[in-house]
């Protein structure tokens, strides 16, 4: 119960004097509390939990973090150069020395973390 | 959906685990809170990713999990009323009671309904003022605000046939438990994101400087628990021990403070029972005076619960991370999903049904070596002499 997930607010209205919405997640609309984030506009990214908006996703500090990420391995890279040779990105494979499974796995059926 | 996909990018992830392999010099135990972290870290593999010696001790934060026996006994006993519909997210449902669950329960004819949200429970209450609508209010800091906000409208509304059975814990008194534990092995915290949005983490930087132990705020993707990972390694080889923030997309310092409001107009801090771990000193909440008349427990009166776990669970060992899965006896065998000993194989939160689902220590290629057969059969007495 205590996963959340991110949706786009697409209605605001007063219930009877609670701050309601319905929140689009991917094509499955729901309803919402917004009494929390009074602040929120319609299309605004709210995460969603038990029916409650408990935070606004912020789109800038979200595209930064996967700038920030995109942009690691390159330094990495360079980093790595200068230290020489036979560093190649370490295998990932669990103790047995099969591949893992996942995001890590070698690409298999159903994209990697594809999940419901 | 838009920022769930762009955080399970596999070439992202690959990069992460690349940095987390060379920035580790050494050892480290580190511990995610969230039954939701554990989820995502088992699924996609990310704890055997990560380099040798670094050890990923699955938290306590499964709020199904750490809900106390007696508080699901209160439950059946309440939803066994024929006077009451009894409500519930829908994850409580199977979690075993002394005797009995409250699935087992609803099939033998009690009014036992799912809801998604404690709102939806108080909507069952005014469609049926003649029956009386108890919600059980079970969770973390992330759920509180709703469950304060359907009993704060049950008493604006008037709506006074619905009721709550509150079985509400906090993060931050179940680290501290840990950490003055002396079996500790916990490193660094991945702290609990969605917990955090709701709270802030101004009550973290205390502990993080008392225990001298790092703690990141961390989300619920792959990308999300790698980069977590990274920072608190970071952390740990620095000789650093900070709050810091990855999930900075949805969390910030002071939470948000109209939740907190919410929660605490409603509930106040008390000592509350984990299962498997004991009593923790204000560490949960409970009704205020105020809205005392909403206490599912007093109006039904159920007290003196006599209640008994199964012997073979080791439930308590796993949820404060002294043990896996793998170390249980019943594991896979006679606990499954289908038929739970204990609460973390119930919960997809749970580090047990993670672990299942993934089919870790299931047989297949991961446990059983071509040595060893599939079927053991006890050694026969004698056998063992004439092989000499």
């Amino acid at each position: 119960m205590c996963l959340g997930i991110p949706g786009r607010v697409v209605e605001i209205r007063d219930d009877g004097g609670l701050l309601m919405g319905k929140v689009d997640f991917g094509g499955v609309r729901k309803d919402a509390c917004l009494a929390y984030l009074p602040e929120v506009q319609l299309g605004d990214y709210v995460i969603i939990h038990v029916g409650f908006a408990i935070s606004r996703v912020d789109e800038e500090e979200a595209l930064k973090t996967l700038e920030i990420l995109a942009t690691m391995g390159d330094l990495m890279r360079s980093e790595l150069a200068t230290m020489g040779p036979g560093m190649d990105e370490p295998a990932v494979v669990s103790d047995d020395g099969t591949p893992v499974s996942g995001v890590f796995g070698a690409p298999v059926a159903g994209a990697p973390g594809s999940r419901a | 959906m838009k920022f769930l996909d762009e955080y399970r990018d596999p070439v992202l992830a690959r990069k992460l685990v690349a940095e987390i392999h060379r920035v580790t010099t050494r050892p480290w135990t580190l511990m995610e809170v969230c039954g939701g972290q554990t989820h995502t870290i088992v699924k996609q593999g990310i704890d055997e990713a990560l380099p040798e010696g670094v050890r990923m001790i699955h938290g306590p934060g499964c709020p199904v999990c750490v809900t106390p026996l007696e508080q699901v006994d209160k439950a059946l006993a309440i939803a066994a009323r024929p006077d009451v519909i009894f409500t519930s997210y829908g994850d409580m449902l199977r979690v075993p009671g002394s005797t009995t669950d409250l699935l087992a329960l609803k099939a033998r004819g009690a009014d036992v309904r799912i809801v998604y949200s404690p709102l939806d429970a108080l909507g069952i209450a005014v469609a049926n003022p003649d029956r009386q609508v108890v919600f059980f209010a079970v969770g973390f800091e992330t759920t509180a605000p709703a469950n304060a906000t359907a009993v704060a409208e049950a008493a604006r509304r008037g709506i006074d046939n619905f009721s709550v059975l509150v079985s509400h814990v906090l993060v931050p008194p179940a680290m501290t438990a840990l950490l003055e534990s002396p079996n500790n092995k916990v490193q660094a915290f991945l702290a609990a994101g969605h917990v955090c949005a709701v709270m802030g983490w101004t009550e973290y930087e205390p502990i993080a400087a008392k225990y001298r132990v790092p703690i990141v705020v961390t989300g619920f993707e792959p990308l999300d628990l790698l980069e977590g990972i990274l920072m608190a390694i970071r952390q740990l080889e620095e000789g650093r021990h900070e709050v810091e923030n990855q999930y900075v997309r949805a969390v910030k310092r002071e939470g948000v403070p109209l939740a907190q409001g919410q929660i605490f107009e409603v509930f106040e801090v008390g000592d509350r029972k984990w299962r498997g771990v004991g009593e923790i000193p204000a560490s949960g909440y409970r009704l205020r005076a105020k809205y005392a008349r909403f206490d599912a427990e007093s109006r039904f009166s159920v007290g003196d619960i006599h209640t008994q776990e199964h012997p073979a669970c080791i439930a308590g060992a796993i949820l404060t991370g002294e043990k896996t899965p793998l170390d249980c006896t019943a594991y896979g065998t006679l606990c499954n999903p289908q038929k739970p000993l204990g609460a973390p194989m119930v919960s997809s939160e749970g580090t047990c049904a993670a672990f299942f689902g993934a089919g870790r220590g299931l047989g297949g290629l991961r446990t059983l070596s071509p040595a060893t057969p599939l079927i053991q059969v006890a050694p026969i007495p004698g056998a063992q002499q004439s092989a000499r």
